[in-house]
């Protein structure tokens, strides 16, 4: 293969891989927006995504389709249990107990999931088919156009809900100001709770459209969801284009540098990323400074 | 002594201050007064380095003191106090006055992790200090609480004695009187006379306009930002556009 | 100032005594890791506890103490001490290094960006085969020695790392109770209020942090002569939380709670072995439910809970009196 050949593949995979990342990153941001928390327990929703597909598929022998939406909802479902029981009963909560308390939930979901299915890593069939296609000399699989597809419905019908729906204003509403979206009636609580149904539910379909290429496993969850963040953090943690952009370049970096320079070290690549960001331009590479009152 | 040259402050397109230039005397009690918004607080954020000024300059004495950031302010003898009260709450009265104490004392890590004779000699006077402030502003007998749990008046108190435990020249105190009661108020009067006596120079920001034209030698007046006066307390209250910016006609 | 000197010797008496009563045996062995671990959570305590700062990557400091000491003499046959020395100087200045940046952020920012910090050096560790063994390991780390004393047992492990562990816990305290600890107190409970006492707080936080790193690099060291072998898996990010969680389950800012979490969290597993599997989830509880209802840790939490018991007993008696 030549090297020009070689870059389209990288780019193609990058995106795919990318695609993924910022639909992950869509869920930080919506519950960091709604609550100001950064979930740590982000990356285990995507992890209940694949291993409940898997469990619904391969144990009970549902049909795919049926065992991805009983997947989602069932992401869902834990969720909205982990809001409910760790982070609405908390008041006045310094940020280091909020850290503390979705790391626990994080590995306390990770920990569940080792007892109830083991530590074994499985897979997921392909929706359809695993013939490879020839785009102008790389190839890309079926299940990637899966993943373009149903991240472009997901981002469109998150842009929709966001921008229309009374709902979805009423967020945006409490995202800018908390305060003033409870006095002109916006029930906080309930936003916070949508907040994390909305990316329990993104982040499932994220693991569960990723399974079939990548396998799926107990401690997937804590990668994905760091390279999310990673996504989100370059995107100014809005839910907007810049987390698509920032997953997209994670995503491409990654799959380049593994190419090009060496697959050990692949996963320090988006690290090196973040802290760069953190340390550089912690409102993310798209986002004007604010200038900030104390 | 401090002296406040064209400072100007935005924010995101809002002109928080623009162009104020003041000064204020050695000795003396300044008092900033103006309706909310005239940004007396951001004034204080400015001086105390809270903010990076967008342009203008501060000086004490003859030397810039532009942008420096409050624990560079401390050792020249630059300090403030809270609108909310900012006190270390779970740390105990006396302990929070110590704290004032940072700048009197030179113990690294080294010598407070191995008790070094130096450090333990600095940490008694530290300790001795801290009581006489404490006992300055009249709450010594409150040395063991947790600060968290003092009520309001008290803790306005402990914020002023943690302020001049670093042996202040000027102490900036941000509305000292709201929220206290008028027989605490009084006794905050007292107390800021006592202050000006050890030879600290005292600005406050106040809505009380009785305790302002009571203790104040001059009075800084801001409106929308902008100086709007400036005089004794008397010049002020006859001033014609103070009254009319208060009246809400301005 | 007099009970804390008490109450130090009595632990300094109790490490002496505990030996002669269990004469030797499997527990030492764990003991040698509780004193290890003691050391660990001391040191992430004076970042987390008393400056309120979280790391989420301390596994990292601990395992380049322990693979710098590792290499030094495995490969390179350095005299043990000497790469013990070194292995600390490096985890100080990379922690200086980056702490100027690091600790720039606060709250969730700063918990990913240590927790990013500790990937990287976990990957690293996998990695660099060539010096660190990757994941199959590094052996033939030889054990320290003083004179002809070589510390090749349990019980002479014991007391040479419980020397450092003491040490570590006298002098923490020290520092807590000195200018050094209220100032980071302070910084904890308002970083503008302590600034305006000048004190220069993002100094003394990446001082702190630098403090911290050479304790756990120390204890890394001696970690690599005791076990004499090291592999990446114990530097991973579930210690680094399982380092959090000692923290947290004894009590943040609480020197001797420290060494109640390290103590706690190193025996109980040890206890529960037929339960393998399920320490993870365990964590995962405790550091959830710790937070939830008891914020002050166990050392705080226990005796106020003592007290609110004796005192509805109290006045329950008095209205039946």
């Amino acid at each position: 293969m030549e090297l020009h050949q070689q870059i389209l593949q990288y780019l193609l995979s990058g995106f795919s891989t990318g695609a993924i990342y910022a639909l992950i990153g869509f869920g930080f941001a919506i519950i960091y927006n709604a609550t100001t928390i950064i979930n740590f327990a982000q990356g285990e929703f995507v992890m209940l995504g694949g291993m409940l597909s898997y469990f619904f598929l391969s144990v009970v022998h549902l049909p795919l389709p049926a065992a991805v939406v009983l997947a989602v909802l069932a992401t869902t479902a834990v969720g909205i249990a982990f809001e409910r029981l760790a982070i609405r009963p908390l008041k006045n909560a310094t940020p280091l107990s909020l850290v503390i308390i979705t790391i626990g939930g994080s590995i306390l979901i990770r920990g569940l999931t080792m007892l109830i299915w083991g530590k074994d890593t499985h897979a997921l069939p392909s929706f359809s088919g695993s013939e490879p296609i020839d785009i102008g000399g790389a190839t890309i699989l079926p299940q990637n156009l899966w993943i373009f597809g149903i991240t472009i419905v997901i981002i469109v019908v998150n842009k929709l809900f966001f921008n229309y729906s009374i709902t979805g204003k009423a967020m945006r509403a409490c995202a800018t100001n908390r305060r003033a979206a409870s006095l002109v009636g916006i029930d906080v609580r309930r936003m916070v709770l949508f907040s994390f149904v909305i990316s329990s539910a993104m982040g499932s379909m994220a693991g569960i459209i990723i399974a079939p290429l990548t396998m799926t496993a107990y401690d997937v969850g804590i990668m994905l969801g760091l390279k999310g963040f990673c996504a989100a953090i370059i995107g100014g943690l809005s839910s907007g284009f810049g987390t698509v952009l920032g997953g997209l370049l994670l995503g491409v970096l990654e799959s380049l540098g593994a190419g090009l320079i060496s697959s050990g070290y692949k996963d320090a690549i988006a690290f090196v990323i973040l802290l760069l960001i953190l340390f550089i331009r912690p409102q993310g590479l798209f986002k004007k400074a604010d200038s900030e009152r104390v | 002594m401090l002296r406040l040259e064209g400072i100007t402050q935005v924010f995101g397109g809002i002109r928080a201050l623009e162009d104020v230039s003041f000064t204020v005397n050695g000795g003396s009690i300044t008092g900033v007064i103006g309706p909310n918004g005239a940004g007396k607080t951001t004034l204080f954020n400015v001086i105390s380095g809270l903010y990076t000024l967008t342009s203008g300059n501060v000086y004490l004495d003859d030397r810039t003191i532009t942008g420096f950031p409050p624990e560079k302010l401390a050792p020249l003898g630059v300090v403030r106090t809270f609108q909310n009260i900012e006190l270390f709450g779970q740390m105990t009265v006396l302990e929070n006055v110590m704290v004032g104490l940072h700048t009197k004392s030179t113990s690294g890590i080294i010598a407070c992790a191995f008790k070094l004779p130096g450090h333990l000699r600095e940490e008694r006077i530290i300790r001795e200090r801290a009581r006489h402030w404490l006992d300055f502003t009249g709450i010594g007998e409150l040395a063991g609480t947790v600060a968290g749990s003092l009520p309001f008046g008290k803790g306005r108190l402990l914020e002023i004695a943690r302020a001049l435990a670093l042996e202040p020249r000027i102490i900036l105190m941000d509305e000292p009187a709201a929220g206290l009661n008028s027989r605490e108020t009084a006794d905050l009067a007292g107390l800021i006379g006592r202050i000006r006596e050890a030879g600290i120079t005292v600005v406050l920001v106040e809505h009380d306009m009785e305790l302002v034209m009571d203790i104040c030698d001059d009075i800084l007046v801001l409106n929308l930002g902008r100086k709007l006066a400036e005089g004794t307390p008397r010049e002020i209250q006859e001033n014609p556009a103070v009254i009319a910016a208060y009246l809400g006609e301005g | 100032m007099k009970r804390e000197i008490v109450k130090f010797l009595i632990l300094a008496l109790l490490v002496l005594v505990v030996p002669l009563l269990l004469k030797g045996g499997y527990l030492m062995n764990v003991l040698v890791f509780v004193g290890i671990n003691t050391m660990l959570a001391v040191a992430l305590n004076l970042l987390l506890g008393f400056a309120g700062q979280i790391s989420l990557g301390h596994a990292a400091f601990f395992g380049i103490g322990a693979y710098c000491s590792g290499i030094l003499t495995a490969t390179f046959g350095l005299n043990p001490w000497h790469a013990m020395a070194v292995a600390a100087c490096a985890g100080t200045v990379l922690a200086f290094v980056v702490g100027f940046p690091i600790l720039k952020l606060k709250g969730h920012y700063l918990a990913m960006a240590t927790l990013g910090l500790g990937i990287i050096v976990y990957i690293v560790f996998n990695e660099a085969v060539n010096l660190t063994g990757g994941p199959s390991g590094l052996s033939g780390i030889p054990n320290l020695s003083v004179g002809k004393t070589v510390f090749d047992s349990d019980t002479k492990n014991y007391y040479l790392i419980w020397g450092f562990t003491l040490a570590t816990i006298l002098l923490s305290l020290n520092l807590a109770h000195s200018r050094i600890g209220r100032a980071l107190r302070a910084i904890h409970d308002s970083e503008v209020a302590a600034r305006v006492m000048g004190v220069n707080a993002r100094l003394l936080k990446v001082r702190i942090f630098a403090l911290s790193a050479f304790i756990s690099a120390v204890a890394g060291s001696l970690y690599a002569h005791t076990m004499t072998f090291l592999s990446p898996a114990s530097f991973g990010f579930n210690f680094s939380v399982e380092l959090v969680t000692m923290v947290v389950i004894g009590g943040l800012g609480s020197i001797y709670g420290s060494l109640f979490g390290a103590v706690l969290l190193t025996l109980l597993p040890e206890m529960l072995r037929t339960f393998q599997d399920y320490d993870i989830v365990v964590y995962g509880l405790i550091l959830i439910l710790m937070t939830m209802f008891m914020p002050g840790g166990l050392v705080r939490g226990i005796p106020a809970m003592i007290g609110a018991v004796s005192a509805r007993r109290g006045n329950g008696g008095n209205e039946h009196a």
